[in-house]
């Protein structure tokens, strides 16, 4: 291909930002400023870069972080340096800068507070926080306010996320509070992150104007409840071990699982998962055992393995504690995984949202690295495998399967249309299987206690403990760990379930809204089937009587409106059409609402029908549910 | 003479089409098995020369035993499948999508859309005088042709013409997200700054004129646009040696268009920016 380049040089700045990443220029050619005086003889009579290059073009996504992270914002000289180093088309590169909300291709101020607006936060007053916040941070401040879809702190609602540019602090994402450098001048600030939640507008301004020295999170025990008490699974090193030490982790039965693994083989692995029953907990349920024996089953090399930690579902953050609580966990179930599939190579995509996650799992693969946990050999059993953590940008779309590939890939995170499927042609038109994080941690157990005794947790068809995020009006927010067949009384019953319930947002924006008197609903995949509901990605969010349910279910029409890739007509338009039809009914009852909940009736099953994938056939699922079960315009 | 392109041959794959038995080579779609049978399956973003997209989801037709509807035009034929293309459900996404499309863009010059709206009753003024648009001026920033996105439907094909799968130029794709999705160039500067080369194949393939000549453009303005007084002529380029098709479109015996047959079996309609705009000194009677 003949790319063709503007005349938009890039700063020192964002051209370090750049080489940090890939490395210094291999020749001229690839920076090609039409400078002659720079090239050398050698470059004179060769050219480096095409095919090599472009067969990086996954580093597009990586390069737009470190340009991002570094400048605030991604100038049309770093893009199209950028560019030229990977042999990437601008116009497509500009594409996918686009895409992403984390990403601004305007100028905008080094500092950016994100302010979650989502379902949980709304509930918590996250209105107030950002009329607080942009009240004190007016123009001139240095700070852009944004305000944001879930930033998954559900349980300490309302939340915010402070993400400032500047020079990179040494090694994978920032740098433990106690080592960040006081000491930087005004000129070169450091990158740094902050999280407040819950967030009052005085810490969030506080925290945006020196994320360096903010407070610091609490640990993420603090979001488990049950933490320290008997019989937990899942959850049982959450708040027992160290989360940045291998040594801890390993004395408290860390890499057991692994080894087992290694005794019985990739296809013992697969036939354990398989006999245990267990199946995806993403949301789509699917049986993970089919999943590996189809993956490991092709002939086509290599094969891969991808972690989905995407989690962006609205009133979802289990995954992000059990990363930040355990992350070794989720390394060695990856490990064990990519085994069983035949993969030596496995991508970790985290949602761009979670710093603490980044850095807890970074440094959990370099100690893993370091020991030989990961590696050429594995464990000295001629195995190699290692882990690479690819960072999302803000793109809930992004954790369906195949836009996760598009996106890892260096592409718009678009859904691609299945058939083929992952496991056939997935991440780089490889067999790919992908798991969700819970799913994966799921694997140790099995491994650990065996198929009997896991497959005896839960019910026939629902095997295994679950975890719930709960959030909204109870007193105990957070991550609770039952066996499927709890009942949906039972879990609130633990979380502290408010006097005044309304209705449970059950499985998120894309799940259902049950009612306060449905408290027998057992939390199974077949049970919540059965009451025509579902169990989704483990939401269950109360809301109580003091909260409007039209503002809610406008929150999640524009979620989706938002999240929309646009890719497709029924999604992309289907959504405004949603969200139109539900501020006019906003303060409407009855006949004068009828008109336009028929006109929502035939979007929604049109959306659900017709749409690519699950993000717009699931966008009508809660309004429905809330018009349906809770009467909600009556 | 026409050239026939002989493929190899392919086994026939058997399944079901609304009831009847159908036999499609292997690797047909149903939008392909559907044609053979002579039906008439609506399509917007489909193409004869690129690889299906199946983004607008006109063509939606249900499959037994499937959870959601599937594009016709890109799912591919199975032996045993039952596929029913004219059922309540199917009609049904086809009414709303075309309602959807028809009230968020300008369909006025896309073919059949006004014919299909009458067939599925679509009313797309049903969400009211507020429904959001897409409402973008035309973009006029060069003499060959015009981008007017207030027609667009995001159906990609021109970005997958320009792309990887005929011209290699890369110089459009989709950005942003959502309802605000456009197509751009890089940095969305004006045409005349970007990697365009001019040759014209993404206005070949644009099935709604949302992409079309400047020509085209400024008759249309002027109302003296009139496709039933033009002739067409297909003749071979005389500028180099390769021999592609040229179709000449003449309107008061003046070129107004150049476009180029699709099937013909080496250029499959493209071409490059002397054959589809350099037509003046044919012309040129001083």
């Amino acid at each position: 291909m003949d790319l063709h380049f503007g005349d938009s040089k890039p700063t020192d700045e964002e051209r370090e930002a750049v080489d940090a990443l890939l490395g210094p220029p291999g020749s001229a050619w690839e920076t090609a400023f039409g400078d002659s005086t720079v090239r050398s003889d050698a470059d004179l009579r060769w050219a480096r870069g095409g095919r090599a290059a472009r067969e990086r073009r996954d580093l597009l996504l990586p390069g737009l972080h470190a340009v991002n992270d570094r400048v605030g914002w991604i100038s049309e000289g770093a893009l199209d340096y950028l560019c030229r180093r990977l042999t990437v088309p601008p116009a497509e590169a500009y594409g996918v800068a686009t895409f992403y909300s984390m990403f601004s291709v305007k100028p905008r101020p080094a500092t950016v507070l994100h302010v979650c607006t989502d379902v949980a936060c709304a509930a918590k007053g996250s209105a107030e926080l950002c009329a607080g916040v942009e009240g004190r941070l007016g123009l001139g401040s240095g700070v852009s306010v944004e305000r944001s879809p879930c930033l998954g702190l559900c349980e300490r609602a309302p939340a915010a996320l402070v993400v400032r540019a500047g020079s990179p602090a040494a090694g994978l994402g920032d740098p433990p509070p106690d080592s960040r450098s006081s000491h930087a001048g005004e000129a070169e600030k450091a990158h740094a992150t902050a999280v407040v939640a819950p967030a009052t507008p005085e810490a969030a301004v506080l925290a945006a104007s020196a994320p360096e020295t903010a407070e610091p999170e609490p640990p993420a025990s603090l979001a488990v409840p049950q933490a320290g008490q008997p019989g937990l699974t899942l959850l049982r090193r959450i708040g027992v071990v160290d989360p940045a030490s291998l040594d801890d982790y390993r004395s408290h039965g860390g890499y057991s699982a692994l080894r087992r693994a290694f005794e019985l083989g990739p296809a013992g692995v697969i036939r354990e998962v398989t006999d245990a029953g267990l199946v995806g907990r993403g949301g789509a349920a699917f049986p993970t055992g089919v999943k590996w024996k189809a993956t490991a089953s092709q002939p086509d090399r290599p094969h891969y393995l991808v972690c989905n930690a995407d989690e962006s579902e609205p009133g979802t953050f289990k995954d992000r504690v059990l990363m930040e609580g355990d992350p070794y966990s989720l390394i060695e179930a990856m490990t064990i995984a990519g085994y069983a599939v035949g993969a030596h190579k496995g991508y970790l995509y985290l949602r761009g949202e979670y710093p603490r996650a980044l850095r807890l799992l970074g440094n959990a693969i370099e100690q893993a690295r370091a020991r030989g946990l990961l590696g050429d050999d594995v464990l000295g059993q001629g195995y190699a495998f290692d882990i690479e953590i690819r960072r999302g940008a803000g793109a809930y779309i992004c954790g369906e399967e195949t836009a996760l590939f598009n996106s890892i890939e260096g592409y718009r995170g678009e859904p691609r249309s299945k058939p083929p499927f992952p496991v056939e042609k997935g991440l780089f038109g490889k067999p790919t299987a992908e798991n969700n994080v819970e799913t994966l941690v799921n694997v140790l157990p099995i491994l650990t206690m065996g198929a009997e005794a896991y497959a005896a947790i839960g019910t026939e068809k629902s095997t295994g403990p679950k975890l719930f995020c709960v959030s909204g009006s109870v007193e105990r927010p957070g991550i609770y760990e039952l066996p499927f067949g709890a009942t949906l009384g039972e879990l609130l019953g633990l979380a502290g379930k408010p006097g005044n319930l309304r209705a449970v947002l059950l499985g998120g924006a894309a799940g259902g809204f049950v009612r306060a008197d449905e408290m027998d609903i057992p939390l199974t995949f077949e049970g919540t089937r059965a009451a025509g509901t579902t169990l989704g990605s483990g939401v269950v969010l109360a809301i109580d009587d003091t909260v409007p349910l039209p503002r809610i279910l406008l929150r999640i029409a524009e979620f989706f409106r938002d999240e929309s890739c646009g890719q497709c007509v029924p999604c992309r338009v289907g959504t405004v059409r949603q969200e139109e039809a539900l501020h006019r009914i906003a303060e409407r009852t009855g006949a004068a609402a009828a008109g336009d909940i028929a006109l929502l009736r035939e979007v929604g099953r049109a959306m659900r029908d017709a749409s690519i994938c699950g993000l717009g056939q699931t966008a009508w699922n809660a309004v429905e549910s809330a018009i349906d079960r809770l009467g909600a315009y009556e | 003479m026409t050239a026939i392109p002989l493929g190899v041959p392919r086994r026939l794959v058997e399944f079901t089409l609304d009831g009847q038995e159908a036999r499609v080579p292997e690797g047909s779609t149903i939008l392909d098995a559907c044609r053979a049978a002579g039906k008439d399956i609506p399509t917007l973003c489909q193409g004869d020369t690129l690889t299906p997209k199946n983004a607008c989801r006109v063509c939606v037709v249900e499959v037994e035993g499937a959870r959601t509807l599937a594009p016709a035009c890109s799912r591919k034929a199975e032996a045993g499948m039952e596929v029913r293309t004219d059922t309540e459900r199917a009609r049904h996404s086809r009414k709303v999508v075309l309602e959807l499309l028809a009230s968020s863009v300008n369909l006025s010059t896309t073919p059949r859309a006004a014919e299909w709206i009458k067939e599925y009753e679509a009313k797309p003024d049903r969400f009211g005088p507020d429904a959001a648009r897409v409402d973008e001026e035309p973009r006029v920033d060069n003499d060959l042709y015009v981008r007017d996105y207030d027609k667009c439907i995001l159906c990609y094909k021109c970005v997958d013409a320009c792309g990887d799968q005929w011209q290699n130029t890369f110089a459009i794709s989709v950005v942003g997200r959502g309802f605000d999705a456009r197509i751009a160039v890089e940095h969305d500067a004006p045409l005349t700054d970007s990697a365009c080369v001019y040759c014209g194949n993404c206005v070949e393939v644009c099935p709604t004129g949302a992409l079309s000549f400047k020509s085209e453009f400024d008759m249309r303005a002027a109302g003296t646009w009139n496709e039933a007084e033009q002739t067409e002529t297909t003749t071979v380029c005389a500028y180099c040696g390769v021999g592609c098709n040229l179709t000449l479109h003449v309107q008061d015996n003046e070129i107004v268009k150049v476009t180029s047959p699709h099937d013909n079996p080496v250029t499959h309609g493209n071409l490059c920016i002397k054959g589809r705009f350099g037509y003046q000194h044919v012309q040129n009677r001083d």
